[in-house]
Formats: C-alpha cells, structure tokens, sequence
C-alpha cells in the first residue's frame, strides 16, 4: 500500500487550525463545510502547523488560507501549483495542501494543474468544482454545464464542460478522488489523499449559493443521496440504493452498466449474481470509466476512484541531484578558473 | 596584391613588417559549417596567444536554415590585439567566406584593402543560384576593392582526410577546422591546445579526431605555401599588456551563471532555479544544470509563468529563487513579479534582452527591455534594475543581484542582453574571497513586542520585512498578493493599508541607493560640455569612441550606468555638470527617457535598432555632430 507520509504526529485539535481571520464566504457557502472538514481531519493526520502549508490561487476557494492556522500562501491566478512545486522541492518535509476551484485550476491554471499532476509532486490537490465563476460574479466556467446562462453567456453556453477529474486522470495523475462539501465522507476522502504519497487530486463539489445554488441538489440531497451517489471502497462491490443496484461492465460493450441486485436469503444483496464488479483503486481502465460515467443514467462516482502510487517528483528530482553531489566539493574558486585558463606571468617590478 | 592586415596609422614593428594593433577576422559560412565552434577555438588560441579579444557571434534563429541559403549564414566576428579591445570591431580586416551567401551577408563589411578568403569548391552554380548571384563575384571583378584569396578548401580538406576513409560529407565537416588551422597559421598561433580539444571532443571516435586534426594540420601547412607564393602574410600580434594572474575566457551567460552561485553562496543559501526554454537565455539553464554539488536546483518549469511562481514559492520556503529568460518570457512573468513585490520575497530575475517586440529578432541583441524592467507591472511596483556592461562584469552584476535581493526582501532584475550573453571575452578570474559575504538571518522568534501573533510585516532597518521559512515552530502566518495591514500582514485593502504599504514599498526599493556605489565618471572629467551616458553592452563602443574622441581633443566624457533603477543618489547633479548629454541605446531611447524623467535635463538620444550592436564609428560620429 502507499507509504505513510513520514511526519511526526503532533497533537492538535479542531480550534489550533482555526485563524485569527474572519472567515468572509457568502452565508450558507459551501466552502464553510470544507474548512470545517479539513479543519476537522488535520488534527486526526496528526499534521504539525509549523510543517503544514496551505497554497492557492484566486477565486473564492482561494481565500481558503487565510483561514487556517499554518503557513499560508494565497498567490495568484491559476499559479498556485507552480509556487507550490518550488516550495516542495525547496523543502520537501513541508506538507502542502493547494487549494483551488473551477475556474482557477481547470482554466487559467489548467497548464499547471496538468504539470504538477504529471510530475507527481507529493501534495494535496482540492479542486473545489461549483461550475462558476463566484468572485467575479457569476460568468460561467470551463466546468459549467452546456446551456448554463451567466453575464457572458445570457444565452447560455454552448461549449462542453471539462470534467476534472478525468483531466486529472489523463494527465497522468495516481491518485483520483471525489467528494462534496457537506457531505460526511469528505473527511475520509481527505485522509486517503493525505495518506498517497504523490499528487492527491481530489474533486470537490461545493454549493455557490449565490450564483449556482443546488447545483448538485440531484446528487446532494438527503432523500436522493442513496440512489445516486455509488461511495467507491477498495476491494467491495460497487453497490447504490441501498444494495438493490450495482456497476457491472457489459462485456460485449465494454462500458459499466447499472443492474438491479436482488437479495439473497440471509437478506444481504447477491451482488455477485447481478455481475456487479468490486472496486480495484489500482485499475486504471475502470477509473477512466468511473470519471467519465454520465450522471442520470449513472450513480455519481464518489469516493477514492483511483490510488495507484509512483515515485514522488521530488523525490526523484533531489535524489537524482544528491546523486550528482556525491563526491564531488562546492569549490567555487576552482569553478571559476574551470576550462581553458592562462596565467600572465609577473614581473619583478609587479610579481604574481 | 596588396599587402594584408597593414594599417599606416600603426608603426612599424621591428624587422621593418608593419604590426598592425589590433585585428578583426569575421568568419562566415552555413549554419551547419561550423562557423561558431571555429570562432570559439580561435577565441581560445587568441587567448592563449596573450592578445586580448572580443568576440560578436551572429547566428540565424533557424537551427540548420536550408543549406546555401542566405538566411542560413552564421557568422562569428573577432577583435583581437596587443591593446586593450572593449568591441568586436566595427569592420573585419579578413573575411573567410566558406559559400557564396556567407561572402554577400559580409562582404560589404569589410575593410577597404580587407582580405577575403572564399572556398571555391562551394562556390557552386546552385549556390551562387541560392545567394542570388547571376555570375560568381570572384570572377567579375565585384571584389576588386578587396584582396581575395579564393581556393578550393572542400577539395583540399577532402584530399587532407582521405587517409581515414569517411564518407564525402563527414569529410566535408572537417572544412571548418581546415579553415581554423590557416587562420592559426595567419596570426601565428600554436595548434597544440585546439589538437588536445579535439582529442577530448572526439574521444569516442579517435578515427573523426584523427581527421579533424588531420585538416587542422594541413590548413596551416597551406598558409605556409600559400606565403611562398605571394598572396598570404602571416601576422604576429604582441601580447597585450596584462595584469598578472590567472585568466579564463568567459561568455556573458556564462558569467551570470558562475555569479548567481557565487552571489548564493555568499548569502549562505541554496539556490533555486526556475527556468523555461528561450533564446538566448536558455544557457544560464543549462549551465546551472551542470553545477548540482553548488546546492543549486534547477527545474525546467511547462512555462515561464511557472519558472518565476516555482522560484518565488523556493524563495517563499527559504532559498533563493532566480529564474531567467529574455523580453517575451519576461512579459509573462510580470504578474507574478508583483506578487514577489507585494510579498515581499527576494528573487532574481534575469533577462537576456533580444530584439523585440513580440518574438522580434530572437538571436540578435537589443537593449529594448528597459521600460519593461522598470515600468512593467501593474500597479505601482518598483523593484531594482542592474545591468551589466560586458560578458565578465556580468558576474559581478549577478553577485549584486542576489544582494540587494536578499537584503531588501525584493525581486531585482539583471538585464543583459544577447550580445553579453553570447560574446567572448578574457577575464581575469577573481578570487571568491574577494567578495563580502552577506549571510541572511531568517526569523526563528516571534518579533512582536507585545507577544501576540508574528509579525512578518514588521519593518525594520531600511524598511526590510524578515524571512521567514515554513516550518518554523510558533510562527505560521498567511502572505499574499492581495493588500495587507502593517505589521501583521493580514488580509487588509483599506484605504490607510494601501497607501502606507505603497509607501513603504516605494520607499524601501529608492533605499537601495543609499547601499549602492555614488556614479563614478567612466573615462574623463566630472564637468564638461558633453557625456555619453550608456547602460550594458553599448560599453564597448562608447568606450572606444570616447577614447578616440578626446585624443582628438574633443571635451567629452563617458559615464556608464549598471544601477538602472534606483539610479545613483549623485547621477542628476554629475549630469547637469556637462553642457550636453548624449544617450546612446540599442533602442528608441528608453534610457534617455528615464533620464529626462527623473532629472529633468536635456538628454539626447542616439538609437539604434538593427539587431547589430553600436560600432565606434556610429558613436563617434554622434559625439562630434554633438560638439560641432
């Protein structure tokens, strides 16, 4: 399984992570639920303020430093995991955290989001999706759905929407979560990203009450959460509705299908005879299929969808430099007079 | 034939031949010939040789352009002497053309009475066709103001390299060194030190090494029958008076990379480097690639934007961010140098002008960025600018850089520009002993007097904030790129907030003058009726030209700026000491106007924007339309 994150455990509770700042979201915002969540599961890693930064770009999930008692880097547009690739591999025992949204990582910053998720820099990825555009006051995202109206498109969009986590995916990412903003999991969800060593992306849903109110009510809600989310468990069945449906790969097809699965005698759903398949975090190929499963006809993929670790960017950077090192001394005079040198000789009126 | 390389106005040495002072020898072929590694190993024997150099590569942006073509010539220009040499020479005394378009990009730069020296194995019906000549020039008398020297070079080379049985176009590469080992034997030079590069170049193929050496040998042996014959002289050029030490040549790239280490290691840091591929900076990525065991780490970002951000966030976590790049990448930079601004991060950032704008000319030199290093940003965001004036005082430069960076919590820009960056010159190697350390202290306890929360805003001696690492037990704080209260750094865009912290940081960067040496007169008097006032590399041709002028009793003088911004606290009043200032720039003027801006005076321009450095003629001329 994936190595422990190798940092002393320090006691701490919910309140040590609480800044002295006035937390400034919209009443009712989703992003509150994620502060309180992350705030909520810092002191169960263990994790040590002192060694714990938090780094984000622009937009309203940016704020999201400010907040926490750590170290914290709001920087700008789109960049954060550029900044936070050059504090890594400046001191790699820092446990980052980089926050962002939507329209920060997915569109001005999709060129970063893409580089640190390739190179594997060991950090926590929270991508807090509302399909908006918040702090600018409500245009649509590249995550917006087809047809939504905002300032810049009144007549609604007419541009597909990314999906995030499967950009992540095919950008080579080895860890692929999602979860929502009031949702109970988010904490588990957290834990296993800060527990894979390596780029964690995790997918956020959050509520922008202002702009794109209940925009996943369909999945979010209490009285639709059993029939449409499908929470993916390593090595268990991918059941919903309460274990009367089920994931299975049509094999002539080779796409998942939802079954009905019936109960057995002991009252306990006979999944396997449904054909239902176990979820492996390690299958890449299902992954690709988890993210890209369409909502309505499909349960909503939540859950650790793929962890499978590699070695870590800086990792293999510094460890190839320390490499390099090995042996030889930081000389600098005699790297200055490196190459081709000549010495004009002294005379007696001015020696060398 | 006339006599080569003699110029009346030098004496005669003894023996009765005449020695000329300096000479300029421009080589001139496709850019798959060779041309720069020629120039770089007449550069070395030159410096060997004891004369003392400078050096003007000029190269297509296009890797291999069509062969033939004339926008695929390269060449390299050399100025070399027995006295002091600060250009590259304003016209070649010889010009070696290996195909017919190297001979029409160069010829009309040649001296009058200059000698050429054509390949005519190349010179081809399709390649006079490709350099658009209807007859071959040395055949119609097109050359007759010059001396020519024309010969078949492939065929003779090919002849030299035949006993190692390479195929005809491995055995026409060797054309290069061919060509080198006459021009060894032109200024006299031993071949010695350009074997043993050989040797080592090829040592997984000794059978090239052999050939190459081979052609190198015979090429000199050709001058020496050449020379019975009549039309070839050899020249000996004395050794320039030098002080005694140790020397190395050193290209402009080459010397910002060796003083970013040199400048961390006095700060006592390791040393970050955020870089992106661009010409013609993409060499001080390289060379820092090459130089781990310094603490350095190089990261080759997916954009330039990303090279500055990883820099800022090494600098943020406690070591120095430096990252480069030339005047397009600098534009998308801009962004985030506020944010290492209004952070207040130390970083350095070079760039390595070209001609602009957009993708404008990118292997060739301009100094067109100066209104970009200290205008452009949003907001009102000052950071300081050096520039250094030639290949080796760019590593002082560099060294300067990192200090001001480290000790005012600021980016600084080092502007070069792609002249210095590519250019060759002697330099005496200095000694790391030399330089005062300036060791950074990071912030390990809480500063505030009250015992309440860090305050990494605290101002203290010149304004400063202090450096504080995460990881730091009790200190964690938030910084940012949005307005902050004083002192505490929170999140604060009131009114009072931002007008103390504009304030504090415009007052922070003009403090830098005051750590920085008063403006020294370069060549001449502190008052008289004109000055050439220059910024990086016009240094040489002002240099010359001003020398030139006042032995001809012209009252001029020289001042050559490297603190761009903030300017020298006494640069105003040692200006309004002349009658009348002269500016000249590889630009529209952009000096000129921060000049007049910043002290009101009548400073004149003299622009230029053809990608070609000023020649000493052209400054000259300035000076005495400027006193006539």
């Amino acid at each position: 399984m994936n190595d422990m994150t190798p940092i002393a455990k320090v006691q701490t509770t919910l309140k040590d992570w609480e800044s002295d700042q006035e937390v400034r979201w919209c009443p009712g915002c989703g992003d509150y639920a994620i502060l309180k969540a992350v705030q909520r599961t810092l002191p169960e890693l263990g994790a040590d303020p002192a060694n714990t930064v938090f780094v984000s770009g622009i937009g309203c999930s940016s704020r999201f430093p400010y907040y926490v008692e750590s170290y914290g880097f709001h920087t700008i547009h789109g960049r954060a995991p550029a900044v936070a690739t050059g504090v890594k591999l400046a001191n790699p025992k820092l446990d980052i955290w980089l926050v962002t949204g939507d329209g920060d990582g997915m569109s001005i910053g999709g060129n970063h989001t893409m580089h640190l998720l390739r190179r594997n820099l060991n950090c926590q990825v929270m991508l807090f999706n509302n399909e908006i555009y918040g702090l600018t006051k409500g245009q649509y995202s590249p995550t917006s759905r087809e047809g939504t109206a905002s300032p810049t498109t009144p007549l609604g969009s007419v541009d597909r929407p990314a999906s995030p986590c499967a950009f992540a995916l095919g950008s080579g990412a080895r860890f692929i979560a999602r979860a929502y903003d009031t949702g109970k999991q988010l904490p588990d969800v957290l834990k296993a990203a800060y527990h894979h060593k390596g780029a964690a992306f995790v997918e956020i849903f959050q509520n922008c009450i202002v702009y794109n109110k209940d925009r996943f009510a369909d999945f979010t809600e209490k009285a639709v959460a059993d029939g449409h989310q499908l929470w993916l468990k390593d090595g268990e069945p991918m059941l919903f509705g309460k274990g009367t449906k089920g994931i299975t790969l049509d094999r002539d097809a080779l796409t998942l299908k939802v079954v009905d699965v019936v109960a057995n005698e002991d009252g306990k759903p006979d999944w396997q005879g449904a054909g239902v398949i176990v979820h492996n975090v390690r299958n890449k190929a299902v992954a690709h299929m988890l993210v890209d499963m369409p909502f309505g006809p499909f349960p909503m993929a939540l859950g650790v969808l793929f962890d499978d670790p590699r070695p870590t960017f800086e990792d293999s950077l510094l460890g190839q430099d320390a490499k390099a090192r090995e042996g030889k001394e930081a000389n600098l005079a005699k790297l200055l007079a490196k190459g081709q040198t000549w010495t004009v000789a002294g005379t007696a009126a001015d020696p060398v | 034939m006339a006599t080569i390389l003699a110029d009346t106005e030098f004496p005669a040495a003894p023996g009765g031949t005449p020695a000329p002072e300096a000479v300029v020898v421009r080589f001139a072929g496709d850019s798959g010939d060779g041309m720069q590694l020629t120039g770089g190993q007449f550069t070395l024997s030159t410096a060997l040789a004891g004369n003392d150099l400078a050096t003007f590569p000029d190269f297509p942006a296009e890797i291999r352009a069509p062969q033939g073509t004339l926008f695929g010539v390269s060449a390299f220009q050399i100025n070399f002497g027995s006295t002091a040499i600060e250009t590259a020479g304003d016209a070649p005394d010889v010009l070696v053309a290996m195909n017919p378009a190297a001979l029409k990009m160069n010829v009309q730069a040649l001296k009058p009475g200059g000698l050429v020296i054509a390949d005519t194995g190349e010179f081809t019906k399709r390649n006079l066709e490709k350099a658009k000549y209807d007859v071959s020039p040395l055949d119609d008398g097109s050359l007759a103001k010059w001396d020519l020297l024309a010969f078949d070079i492939s065929a003779l080379t090919l002849e030299s390299v035949k006993p190692f049985g390479l195929g005809n176009k491995e055995a026409l590469r060797c054309k290069n060194m061919w060509t080198l080992g006459l021009a060894l034997w032109m200024f006299d030079r031993e071949r010695e030190p350009i074997i043993q590069w050989l040797k080592d170049k090829f040592r997984k193929n000794p059978v090239l090494a052999d050939a190459n050496i081979a052609a190198l040998n015979a090429g000199h042996a050709y001058g020496e029958t050449a020379e019975l014959a009549g039309p070839l002289k050899q020249t000996h050029l004395d050794p320039v008076p030098t002080a005694p030490g140790l020397y190395r040549t050193v290209t402009g790239a080459e010397a910002v990379s060796l003083g970013l280490v040199a400048g961390a290691q006095l700060a006592s840091l390791p040393m970050f480097f955020g870089g992106y591929p661009i010409t013609p900076a993409s060499a001080i990525l390289h060379n820092l690639a090459k130089l781990k065991e310094f603490g350095v780490t190089t990261f080759q970002a997916e954009d330039e934007i990303a090279a500055i951000c990883s820099a800022i966030g090494a600098s943020y976590a406690g070591q120095l961010g430096v990252t480069s790049s030339s005047g397009p990448g600098i534009a998308l930079k801009g962004e985030a140098m506020g944010l290492a601004i209004m952070t207040e991060l130390p970083l350095v950032i070079v760039n390595s002008q070209r001609g602009g704008p957009s993708t404008g000319l990118p292997t060739k030199t301009e100094q067109s960025d100066l209104y970009q290093a200290v205008y452009g940003r949003n907001g009102d965001a000052p950071l300081p600018v050096i520039a250094a004036r030639s290949p080796s005082d760019a590593f002082e430069c560099a060294i300067e850089a990192c200090r001001i960076a480290v000790q005012y919590m600021t980016p600084v820009i080092l502007l070069t520009d792609g002249y210095i960056a590519n250019a060759a010159e002697p330099w005496s190697v200095p000694n790391p002993a030399d330089f005062a350390p300036f060791p950074v202290t990071f912030l390990e306890t809480n500063n505030n007097p009250d015992g309440g929360k860090v305050l990494p805003y605290k101002r203290g001696e010149n304004g400063v904030r202090p450096w504080i690492k995460p990881g730091t037990p009790g200190l964690t704080h938030r910084i940012g790129g949005i307005e902050k209260a004083i002192d505490t750094g929170d999140l604060d865009y009131s009114p009072l907030a931002h007008q103390t912290q504009t304030d504090a940081r415009k007052a922070k960067i003009d403090g830098v003058a005051k750590g920085t040496p008063a403006q020294e007169v370069t060549q001449g008097t502190e008052t008289g009726k004109l000055v050439v006032v220059g910024w990086g590399s016009t240094y040489g041709p002002i240099t010359q030209a001003v020398r030139k002028a006042r032995a001809k009793g012209l009252d001029v003088s020289h001042v050559h700026v490297r603190h761009i911004w903030p300017l020298p606290q006494n640069l105003g009043e040692l200006l309004k000491g002349y009658d009348k200032v002269l500016v000249p720039e590889m630009n529209t003027g952009q000096f000129k106007t921060v000049l007049r801006d910043q002290f009101l005076i009548d400073a004149r321009p003299l622009a230029k924007t053809s990608g070609q450095p000023f020649t000493i003629a052209e400054i000259e001329a300035a000076i005495d339309a400027m006193l006539a």
